[in-house]
């Protein structure tokens, strides 16, 4: 009996959301009247990241250097981890720990404050002076944070990178000259292209996914702080296991 | 007072989960009227209002504004019906990173009503007629329980609204700022001849401002009429309520009920 209730709930919740995707796209034509509170929605997701996501990627490109280089040494490759860290940081692991960190950051802010206006008659009150809240509290989150994850998927991967040289330089002996020729060599690239193009797309994707479902959560909250408190954790953990399947979907698409 | 029903409730009931909350309310308010809604906590009162304002919808029966049925409408018709309406929530429901000013200025610059010094002018008098102009600068979060529900008033009439609803607007207040709402919804009667709903458990409150009283119980109207009739009402469950007994056939609490069944 309770699997079916959690399956209706799935369904129901799914299908609110699809629901809610389709009208914030029917509301992009207020984009120009709404431009400053899509400004601020870029700047507040933007800013409240962005120290945590210079950290993260600072020490994942660290990290996967060191890795990888070590594996590589035995091999006398360890020279190849710039372009081996540029690959995997461009096409996958930058849109895939933005998306994780602005979900566990912004996305759950955006479910809290949207649910909190729930519970408080804020959105009644929205509704009654016949204001659509997806127009006035849904698309400009939306817009702003799908333009600006990719824009922190770019950012975190070119620290990434210097991540990486850091480590190839003081711990595997890899030129600077070396790796960033590398690094250069296949970002020019039509490959290199490619997964810089899939990364922002990822990146998109991951942002509008991440916001919707935030937005979503907040807006079926109920039963005061209990259901805020609710909201938010489900929204981080919706986001979680969509951007994980949507990321492997979209790479098994993208690179067959 | 016209006859002319302005707000209409037919044979309204409504279902959450397992519990019935309304069991066919009926409500006429006629134009220029004050209906008060009273009846204990949990008896459906809110509920009511949401009906009326759209929010809602029936399971069955229907709600009406000036004719037209604002449950089972298109957004269209519904959005023109509530033009019409101003409506004050029980907190006021100012949104929090607006300034008074600003939230007061919403609905005109989310419907581009107006704007630059004619909106200024327009959020300018209702300030000064709620007393807000001091507040104006502050956020939600830095003024009083009553400065949010004057400023939630001063939103609703921005609009100018034939019909103003509201939802406990006395309570959480000190008997002195109950009264100065009580004098205020008069006035707004008086000065801007709107038809109000009321939502209260206040009895000094409703028989202040009240032109009739609709007192609603296990979800029904179970009575009627004005401030006397609702004195002189043989009925038990209203006559502990008005004089606040704990003794008497009134369920006090739901769930109690439920548990002795």
């Amino acid at each position: 009996m309770a699997l079916v209730e959690l399956a209706k709930s799935f369904i129901f919740g799914a299908g609110y959301t699809l629901v809610l995707l389709f009208e914030t796209i029917l509301q992009f034509r207020a984009i120009f009247f709404k431009r400053n509170e899509i400004v601020q929605q870029m700047f507040t997701a933007g800013i409240s990241s962005f120290f945590v996501v210079s950290i993260v990627a600072v020490f994942t490109g660290m990290i996967m250097g060191l890795n990888a280089g070590l594996g590589l040494k035995d091999f006398g490759a360890e020279g190849q981890i710039g372009l081996l860290l540029t690959i995997t940081l461009t096409r996958e692991m930058s849109p895939f720990m933005t998306a994780l960190i602005l979900s566990a950051s912004v996305g759950s802010a955006i479910a809290a404050e949207i649910g909190t206006m729930k519970v408080s008659e804020e959105i009644d009150a929205l509704e009654v002076m016949s204001i659509s809240p997806v127009r006035y509290l849904v698309m400009p989150r939306v817009i702003g944070f799908s333009l600006m994850v990719p824009v922190l998927c770019i950012y975190s991967s070119i620290l990434g990178v210097f991540g990486g040289a850091v480590v190839g330089h003081f711990q595997l002996g890899v030129e600077y000259q070396v790796y960033f020729n590398d690094v250069l060599n296949r970002v020019g690239s039509v490959p290199g292209l490619k997964d810089l193009y899939v990364g922002i797309l990822k990146g998109f994707v991951f942002g509008v996914t991440v916001s919707i479902v935030a937005c979503s959560h907040g807006l079926r909250a109920t039963n005061g702080a209990i259901g805020v408190g609710r909201a938010t954790r489900e929204s981080v953990v919706t986001s979680f296991l969509l951007v994980i399947f949507i990321g492997y979907v979209l790479t098994a698409i993208l690179y067959r | 007072m016209s006859e002319t029903p302005i707000i209409e409730m037919k044979n309204v009931h409504k279902t959450f989960g397992s519990r019935k909350i309304l069991k066919g309310v009926d409500v006429v308010v006629k134009k220029g009227e004050t209906m008060v809604i009273l009846g204990p906590s949990g008896t459906g009162k809110s509920v009511t209002l949401k009906h009326i304002t759209g929010l809602v919808a029936p399971d069955e029966g229907d709600c009406f504004i000036m004719g037209e049925s604002i449950s089972f409408s298109k957004e269209k018709v519904r959005e023109r019906l509530r033009a019409k309406m101003g409506v004050l929530f029980q907190s006021g429901a100012l949104i929090n990173w607006l300034s008074v000013y600003e939230n007061v200025a919403l609905p005109l610059r989310e419907h581009k009503i107006s704007k630059g010094e004619e909106l200024h002018r327009n959020v300018m008098e209702k300030l000064h007629w709620l007393d807000l102009v001091v507040a104006k600068d502050n956020l939600p979060g830095a003024i009083s329980g009553g400065m949010k529900k004057r400023a939630g008033i001063a939103r609703a009439l921005t609009t100018n609204p034939e019909i103003l609803l509201y939802d406990e607007p006395t309570s959480g207040l000190d008997p002195v700022m109950s009264n100065v709402f009580n004098e205020l919804i008069l006035r707004l009667k008086k000065e801007l001849h709107v038809t109000s709903i009321v939502v209260t458990h206040d009895m000094e409150s409703a028989y202040m401002i009240a032109d009739r009283i609709t007192f609603l119980y296990e979800g029904k109207a179970i009575f009627c009429g004005t401030v006397p009739e609702l004195k002189a009402s043989s009925n038990a469950v209203i006559q502990q309520f008005i004089h606040g007994k704990t003794v008497g056939p009134m369920i006090l609490d739901h769930s109690e009920q439920k548990k002795k069944k």
